[in-house]
């Protein structure tokens, strides 16, 4: 039997995958079915930022809304393995101002 | 207390019109006062499902804008005292079905029958989401198929959160999976979804399974709910599947492959 099934490998049933394969896309849609609505936004604007400072993709980043028993866990996973640094990261509006004022202050 | 069933499924072509026909012959041939409603403005096919085309007079639309009354749009059936079919309208404004409209017909409805089967239409749209939007009790239809398991999920989704149960609060609606079109063979080959698979998946409890039957086809060719073809295995599992919505155990039949005699492949039925 071993032989034979290392000639002929047994094709995977297909049923079998259909499963898997509903399993993950199921998990995902009813994840994003309850995700609060500001979580498109904040993941664009965490692509933003981090690409002020990377190059990144835009699929780089991934924006969770998971649960770890009760409580409900924001999971944000950003890649930055391979990302080219930017040359000179643009001066973010206000913020040196800011720092400056409470230095001051 | 008259109760309203929503017959929905997301994906279209899975039988939800041969479900509608079926459950509520199956309910009123249980001695229940039962009306079926087309909710699928501009296809109308459920009057053709059952046999009564040639009768419409009135329609749904007609009544809610109040050209005619209830009395007058209702067909009552032939072969079932207990049974009565709702028609809808063909016009091409899929608006007409107003929410306040058919909260008003359905509330008059009430007055005079047990059950109200609704017949949704395909897709999450107005016309889907006014189907479900009244309803106590959901039969999903749905294949063990891939496309139609995920639009199952997505009109679960719909059920717990934009009914108006769920909008006010009051307990869920009460929702069932009837699978349809399974083939006991295929499923013992490994090339279909198994029942236990598609009730994992969508972890709501099991109303039925419908086997894939010759028997459907006869039906609706000749416009007769298959539960009125004592022969057909599909038939049986609707009754089945009625008596368990009544709160009846009985076995899930129809889900091994069956063997055929020798006289059967020849001369036999499905």
């Amino acid at each position: 039997m071993g032989v034979l099934n290392f000639l002929f490998p047994p094709r995977r049933k297909t049923a079998v995958i259909a499963k898997e394969r509903l399993k993950i896309v199921l998990a995902h849609e009813r994840a994003g079915r309850t995700a609060p609505d500001f979580l498109p936004k904040m993941q664009k604007e965490l692509i933003d930022v981090v690409g002020r400072y990377v190059e990144i993709d835009d699929d780089m980043i991934r924006v969770t809304l998971g649960k770890s028993g009760e409580t409900s866990l924001l999971e944000i996973n950003i890649e930055i393995d391979g990302a080219k640094p930017k040359k000179s990261p643009p001066p973010i509006a206000n913020t040196p101002s800011a720092a400056a004022s409470v230095k001051s202050g | 207390m008259a109760k309203v069933i929503v017959v929905t499924s997301g994906k279209g072509g899975v039988g939800k019109t041969t479900t509608s026909a079926a459950f509520a012959a199956g309910l009123a041939l249980r001695g229940h006062k039962t009306v079926v409603i087309d909710f699928d403005v501009g296809l109308r096919n459920l009057d053709l499902v059952m046999g009564c085309e040639r009768r419409v007079v009135f329609d749904f639309i007609n009544v809610i804008n109040g050209d005619a009354n209830l009395n007058q749009a209702l067909i009552k059936d032939k072969r079932n005292d207990n049974l009565y079919i709702f028609p809808t309208s063909q016009t091409r404004d899929k608006d007409a079905l107003k929410r306040e409209g058919v909260e008003r017909v359905l509330e008059e409805l009430k007055q005079q029958f047990d059950y109200i089967v609704c017949d949704s239409p395909a897709g999450i749209e107005h016309g889907a989401i006014t189907a479900l939007y009244f309803a106590d009790s959901a039969v999903i239809v749905t294949n063990p198929e891939v496309s139609s398991v995920r639009d199952s999920d997505r009109i679960i989704g719909i059920l717990s959160s934009r009914s108006r149960r769920a909008e006010r609060n009051e307990p869920p609606v009460d929702i069932h999976l009837l699978l349809t079109r399974y083939d006991p063979g295929r499923v013992s080959r490994g090339e279909m979804l198994t029942v236990e698979d598609v009730g994992e998946i969508l972890s709501i409890p099991l109303l039925g399974v419908i086997p894939e039957s010759e028997s459907v086809l006869r039906a609706s060719n000749t416009g007769t709910p298959v539960v009125f073809d004592e022969e057909s295995a599909a038939g049986r599992a609707y009754l089945d599947a009625v008596a368990r919505f009544l709160g009846e155990q009985r076995e899930m039949r129809f889900v091994k492959p069956e063997k055929r005699s020798l006289f059967r492949v020849l001369f036999g039925r499905a």
